[in-house]
């Protein structure tokens, strides 16, 4: 596959379908893109027609308002019909705001909550652990998020229970709603954090999708996993790029017009 | 003789597990007080303590119950029901997850630990949110087909766990079904509808109101959602007065169920007995309850000032 190519295409179906609804979450949508494509494309076992399938590796969206990323890739492996996208935060649509279990075929947990998805996907490779299942877990999580007690309580019974088959990865973006996280809560030294929490971890550049798949094929000595991506909030978008205003925004025509020129596959 | 509720839950929880074993149990530092411990020391492999840390407890048990099996989480009702509220909420009632909460130490008869650890309000955080089912059970007995009652049910369950010690109401040979109320005792003028601990108060209270020659139906309505609507339609046309008794606020409890059911329906008078918008406070489990009205005398004189 062409990663760069395939990473265009699937910045474009996330701004079709965020400039469709009017809605949703573009920054962290855009940011997330190669992190999720390492994962879906070169790692984890799933497959799109059989969503269910007993032994597949499970995906966590902890950072669930970029759902429309996840979307789009799980509608590239033919999970759904790409035609769904169009509908997404539409009332007959099954493609929610935030990912719903009991509605999106190939979604396994519902999120949007934030620390929430953190704390499922502990209790995922518990259960994977308790039936002697060989699957792994991964957990992607907002850096936003990470400033919710409850990641830490997540990461602190991950060590516990010696989760050698989790990944918590962090799209580290560096912005939020309200601006930078240095302004609105500073993170301090996440990776010195989570190392101190007991995890084993790796810090790669969030959109090179080599670097993202061979943190992920790593070897973890027995303890649970984290990868700092380092990432750009509205990557592909000159204009959105960086911009924390874009973290919850629709665009406008103009906007959205440009933002496919500048996504055109040349 | 008597058995805390508590003791019934550990214990039911133990035979279960015996049964099926695809339940797993959960706690927060509090398996001695929950009596989880006894389902521990059994199934030791099928028991996660999750340290004091609530919100992630459950958010483990919707893990184990999206992949497959049926967790069990216990704390004290106010941690679980309050603290964790909104993960119970979004990781597993939005999701129908199949994690089913045997929450101790609720309401007032927790008693010398004081407000701070009284849940008079966790019915009423509980049966608000879509897909929860509520069980309050009223002694050792019940409580145990409670347990049971929760692992067949698909979707989540609230079990609301008492700490005293109390006799048995119901034996053996009591049918519980979710959602269809018990009637232990019948009568024409007034119905007492109870759950939990107050259901041995109602019966003593009807046993006086008869004496004075009021005849009082005593119902134990075990499942609090979903609610048993229609014994509740029937004695409110049945009825001179519906009294509600819980040992919780009468905001958002039994009480405020068993008024949604009547709203709209011409009929019977109705009053709540229960905890009138205030905290609880330190103290032996019997004070409390008469300082706060949880009294076969305050029942009676509430059926009374309605029927008289």
């Amino acid at each position: 596959m062409q990663y760069d190519l395939k990473a265009t295409e699937l910045r474009r179906e996330i701004l079709s379908m965020l400039y469709a609804c009017q809605s949703g979450h573009p920054g962290g949508s855009l940011s997330c893109v190669e992190i999720l494509m390492g994962l879906y494309y070169d790692v984890m076992n799933v497959d799109g027609k059989n969503p269910k399938m007993a032994d597949r590796d499970r995906f966590v969206l902890s950072k669930g308002h970029a759902c429309p990323a996840l979307y789009a890739i799980l509608a590239d492996k033919g999970f759904f019909p790409k035609e769904d996208l169009k509908k997404l935060r539409q009332i007959d649509s099954h493609l929610q705001g935030h990912p719903d279990s009991g509605k999106t075929p190939g979604v396994d947990v519902n999120t949007g909550s934030l620390g929430q998805g953190a704390s499922v996907a502990v209790g995922l490779a518990m259960a994977a652990k308790h039936g002697k299942k060989a699957y792994n877990v991964y957990a992607l999580l907002g850096d936003g998020e990470c400033q919710e007690g409850l990641v830490w309580e997540a990461a602190m019974s991950a060590a516990h229970y010696q989760l050698d088959n989790l990944v918590f990865m962090l799209d580290y973006n560096k912005l939020q709603i309200d601006g930078s996280n240095e302004e609105v809560m500073s993170l301090g030294n996440i990776v010195q954090k989570f190392e101190a929490f007991g995890f084993c971890c790796f810090e790669v550049d969030g959109h090179n999708i080599e670097a993202i798949v061979a943190a992920l094929k790593a070897s973890s000595d027995g303890k649970p996993k984290f990868i700092c991506c380092d990432t750009i909030k509205g990557k592909g978008v000159s204009f959105m790029e960086n911009q924390f205003g874009w973290h919850g925004r629709p665009l406008n025509k103009e906007e959205f017009d440009a933002a496919m020129k500048e996504l055109e596959v040349k | 003789m008597g058995k805390s509720l508590r003791v019934a839950y550990g214990e039911a929880l133990t035979k279960l597990g015996a049964e099926n074993e695809k339940v797993v149990v959960f706690d927060a530092d509090l398996a001695h007080a929950t009596m989880t411990h006894i389902f521990a020391e059994a199934y030791p492999k099928r028991f996660f303590n999750m340290g004091i840390a609530e919100a992630n407890m459950v958010g483990a048990a919707a893990g184990f119950a999206h992949s497959g099996y049926i967790p069990f989480v216990s704390t004290f009702a106010l941690f679980g029901a309050g603290r964790a509220y909104e993960i119970v909420r979004n990781a597993v009632a939005y999701a129908n997850g199949n994690v089913k909460f045997g929450l101790s130490h609720s309401g007032l008869s927790v008693g010398e630990d004081g407000g701070s650890h009284q849940s008079i309000e966790d019915i009423a955080l509980m049966r608000e949110m879509p897909n929860m089912t509520v069980l309050v059970p009223c002694d050792p007995t019940e409580t145990e087909k409670a347990v049971f009652a929760a692992a067949q049910i698909k979707g989540p369950v609230y079990i609301r766990v008492a700490r005293p010690v109390c006799e048995d109401l119901t034996n053996a040979d009591t049918p519980f079904i979710p959602g269809k109320a018990n009637v232990l005792r019948e009568g024409k003028d007034a119905c007492i509808i109870t759950c939990g601990l107050m259901l041995v108060k109602a019966l003593e209270a009807a046993e006086q109101l008869a004496e004075a020659g009021v005849e009082a139906t005593v119902v134990n309505m075990h499942t609090i959602k979903p609610i048993d609507k229609d014994i509740i339609l029937k004695m409110n046309q049945s009825c001179k007065a519906i009294v509600t008794v819980e040992e919780h606020s009468v905001i958002g409890g039994l009480g405020s169920a068993v008024a949604e059911v009547i709203a709209g329906h011409a009929g019977a008078a109705f009053a709540m007995v229960g905890i009138q918008d205030k905290f609880g406070k330190s103290g032996k489990p019997e004070h409390l309850f008469a300082e706060f009205g949880l009294t076969t005398e305050h029942i009676v004189k509430t059926v009374k000032s309605l029927v008289v």
